[in-house]
């Protein structure tokens, strides 16, 4: 058993540190929410260049085949930093889902610009009702003699508003709840029959409501094996998971560091209000949170690279249940402490208290991953 | 980063399960025994000393078996997971690594082999009636006269003083300085004349704890641990010993296993999706806990000072022991509500909830209160 970082992984983290913390920060958080998508082409430009966007592809396909570890330091970083580039829904869970589920043809043409930063892509799972379960899937594709039929509704696509591409998981076979008979197709975001209806999320970052009505898609679309693509599926939002709570914990750590500066400067009563001890038990709380959600994030992203299915998704389901209470916690507390300027718009504590919030419920909320790791590890 | 255990270690804990499955005696009860028997605590404890495992932490110089960190959290686990209740920590991770850390030749050689092979018994007097979460304003006196101590006072919250041979024990030695540094460490053999030990029973319906009155007990002079005054560095540095195991994560993983267990076996309960969430959340709060427990002994096992990691570990320990108490309480509904009855006449798998859960409401406040711990934490973290 060991938890330090190998030399190169130390470097990863320095150098991402020194982007995302030191060089992008607030200022320009807060320029790209004005730009469309909340893109900045030369952030991604960046991201590729340092290797960051090949970081969790392939070796076989043009990536650096980087560990699940190496992933969520980068990731923790850009938490941390508030970069709004899609290095989660534009980047890893796109990849991973392709790596693990394309054929050697598909991986090559798509994982290739992906890395080199030309590639824009979105993946279409979640759907109305289905609470973020990757196996309710109404979206129904149909055979036909130009190939396959596609028709349904996805709900809140992140990315979706910037992709060229869009990844679609769709029924060909078994009945709504069914993990057999869901296929995984590649089409165009400008297809005929793709609606999107896009909007912008709190804390940063685009989505889409999409309405595929009867796309045309060629035989070469499906990715990978007809009604078997659920396992590439929860594996690639695993690892969207994973990373998720890494950028979170990023988050999180800057709003511990930013709170404790606040307790030790202002001044009421004469005295910095530090020297309370409400405020210092609760800040020792906004702590503890912190540290327990690290231990939360190394383990699951040391685990979402095992080969044993249930294993990862049991590391996954917990990180993500046990970081969404504390990023609520520690988000909640870190407002409250700075009083009322920690409710303004100025401030970046707001900010990062938005983006903690929207991760509580993205890649599946804790009731969601409570019962998936009960499912797991409970009798039925 | 690796988080799997070596072959080495797999074969360890294989060896460490084989011997517990042999040698674990019969359990008292569905739930982790609270020492509530001597004998049957005294009998386990030599078994282990017999074996040369009961001073496992120890390092091999002082009769350790010489673990690594990773080969003691694999015992620890297997003891508990067997059923095996935790062996008393006043002589073995309190007094132990004073008397290494402080001791002379002589106190090392005469106290820390007993306490290796579980021959003689430690009680710790430190809490006094006025003296709690303040501990250093102790006044239980200590007077030289001679080649003696000659001491005068009241100790209160002894664990244990009842079963015990030997008390180490904070002492004021100098009045007229800061009260840090007028406080002495010093052994006491409890079968001097002028102590008296009355019983205090707790919630739990048992008698652990104690008051120990000392009235012109004279001690040796030689029974000094360190130099009078350095009683208070002495104190702190055996806090900081009890708090690392104080998180108890063996024993929950425990518990929490008898509580799914218990669940497993009520059909309606097994059917209850509340039920099920909760016990996944008590499983990702321990998962939590020890993971960072893991990371701390990760730091040991290199050599670097315990992290910021580890301080949290009491409080969130004591509160997950609590927590799971309180759902096999909860659980049990009025199965759980049967009171001291004998093993085999209760429910078989809750009865005894309601006893443990009296009893851990203690786990929050012994070893520093959790306000005490976040008191610390505080300065720690650069408040205050």
């Amino acid at each position: 058993m060991d938890f330090s970082l190998s030399y190169e992984q130390q470097q990863l983290k320095d150098s991402a540190d020194k982007f995302a913390v030191r060089g992008y920060g607030f200022t320009r958080h807060q320029a790209t929410l004005r730009q469309p998508g909340h893109l900045d082409h030369s952030t991604w430009a960046q991201l590729a260049e340092f290797g960051w966007l090949a970081l969790p592809l392939p070796e076989s396909a043009g990536g650096l085949g980087g560990s699940g570890v190496d992933v969520s330091l980068v990731a923790e970083s850009l938490g941390a930093g508030m970069v709004l580039e899609p290095f989660i829904s534009g980047l890893l869970l796109p990849g991973k889902l392709i790596a693990l589920a394309g054929s050697n043809a598909q991986q090559e043409s798509l994982l290739i610009p992906l890395a080199e930063g030309r590639l824009r892509l979105a993946v279409a799972w979640a759907e109305n009702s289905a609470r973020q379960d990757p196996a309710h899937c109404e979206t129904l594709a149909e055979r036909n003699h130009d190939g396959w039929l596609l028709r349904g509704r996805k709900l809140c696509v992140l990315n979706a508003p910037n992709a060229e591409r869009l990844l679609v998981s769709a029924r060909t076979a078994g009945a709504n709840n069914d993990e057999k008979g869901i296929s995984l197709f590649e089409v165009s975001a400008r297809a005929a029959g793709v609606t999107l209806e896009s909007y912008p999320l709190m804390g940063g970052g685009v989505a889409a409501n999409i309405t595929l009505d009867h796309v045309q898609l060629s035989p070469d679309a499906m990715l990978g094996s007809a009604d078997e693509g659920f396992a590439a599926l929860d594996a690639a939002l695993d690892h969207a998971t994973a990373a998720a709570c890494a950028q979170a914990l990023g988050a999180m750590g800057q709003l511990l560091d930013r709170t404790l500066s606040y307790l030790r400067v202002r001044k009421q009563f004469g005295v910095a209000i530090g020297s309370f001890q409400v405020l210092q038990h609760r800040a020792v709380d906004m702590f503890i949170e912190l540290e327990q959600s690290r231990s939360m994030v190394l383990m699951a992203a040391v685990r979402v690279d095992s080969l044993d299915a249930r294993e990862r998704r049991l590391a996954v389901s917990a990180a993500k249940a046990y970081l969404c209470k504390a990023a609520k916690f520690v988000a909640q507390q870190a407002v409250q402490l700075h009083g009322g300027i920690g409710v303004t718009e100025e401030l970046d504590v707001g900010h990062y208290f938005r983006q903690l919030t929207a991760f509580g419920t993205l890649h599946g909320d804790r009731e969601r991953h409570l019962d998936r790791y009960a499912a797991l590890s409970l009798a039925a | 980063m690796n988080l799997d255990f070596s072959p080495e270690d797999q074969a360890f804990r294989a060896e460490i399960r084989a011997w517990m499955q042999a040698h674990v005696p019969a359990p008292s009860g569905p739930s982790l025994g609270i020492p509530t028997h001597k004998e049957s605590q005294f009998a386990w404890e030599r078994c282990l000393g017999q074996k040369g495992w009961l001073a496992y932490q120890w390092p091999p110089e002082h009769g350790g078996p010489g673990w690594t960190a990773t080969q003691r959290y694999i015992f620890d686990t297997e003891r508990a997971l067997a059923g095996a209740p935790g062996s008393s920590p006043f002589g073995l991770m309190m007094l132990g690594p004073v008397l290494m850390a402080y001791g002379t030749p002589e106190q090392k050689a005469r106290y820390l082999p007993k306490i290796a092979a579980g021959e003689e018994f430690w009680c710790q007097g430190y809490s006094e009636p006025g003296s709690g979460s303040d501990l250093a304003s102790l006044k239980t006196q200590a007077l030289r006269d001679g080649n003696h101590y000659v001491i005068n006072g009241q100790k209160i919250w002894t664990t244990q003083a009842h079963w015990a041979d030997f008390m180490f024990c904070l002492v004021r030695t100098n009045s007229e300085v800061p009260k840090q540094q007028g406080i002495s460490f010093v052994l006491i053999d409890m079968k001097s004349p002028g102590i008296e030990i009355r019983p205090i029973t707790t919630i739990d319906g048992h008698h652990h704890l104690n008051e120990v009155f000392l009235t012109e007990v004279r001690v040796p002079v030689e029974n000094l641990v360190g130099q009078e005054g350095q009683g208070w560095t002495i104190a702190k540095y055996l806090l900081s010993h009890e708090r690392t195991g104080l998180a108890g994560v063996a024993d929950s993983h425990r518990e929490l296993q008898l509580l799914q267990a218990a669940v497993d076996s009520e059909t309606e309960l097994a059917a209850n999706p509340l039920v099920r969430r909760r016990i996944a959340e008590l499983g990702v709060d321990l998962m939590a806990l020890e993971y960072t427990n893991l990371r701390t002994l990760d730091r040991a096992a290199k050599g670097q000072s315990p992290g910021a990691e580890s301080s949290g570990l009491k409080i969130k320990g004591t509160e997950l022991q609590q927590a799971i108490s309180e759902a096999q309480v909860e659980f049990g509904g009025l199965a759980a509500l049967s009171w001291l009855v004998p093993v085999g006449n209760g429910h078989p798998t809750f009865q005894g909830a309601t006893q443990r859960y009296n009893f851990l409401r203690a786990s929050t406040i012994y070893g520093g209160s959790n306000e005490i711990q976040k008191n610390v934490l505080a300065k720690m973290i650069g408040l205050g």
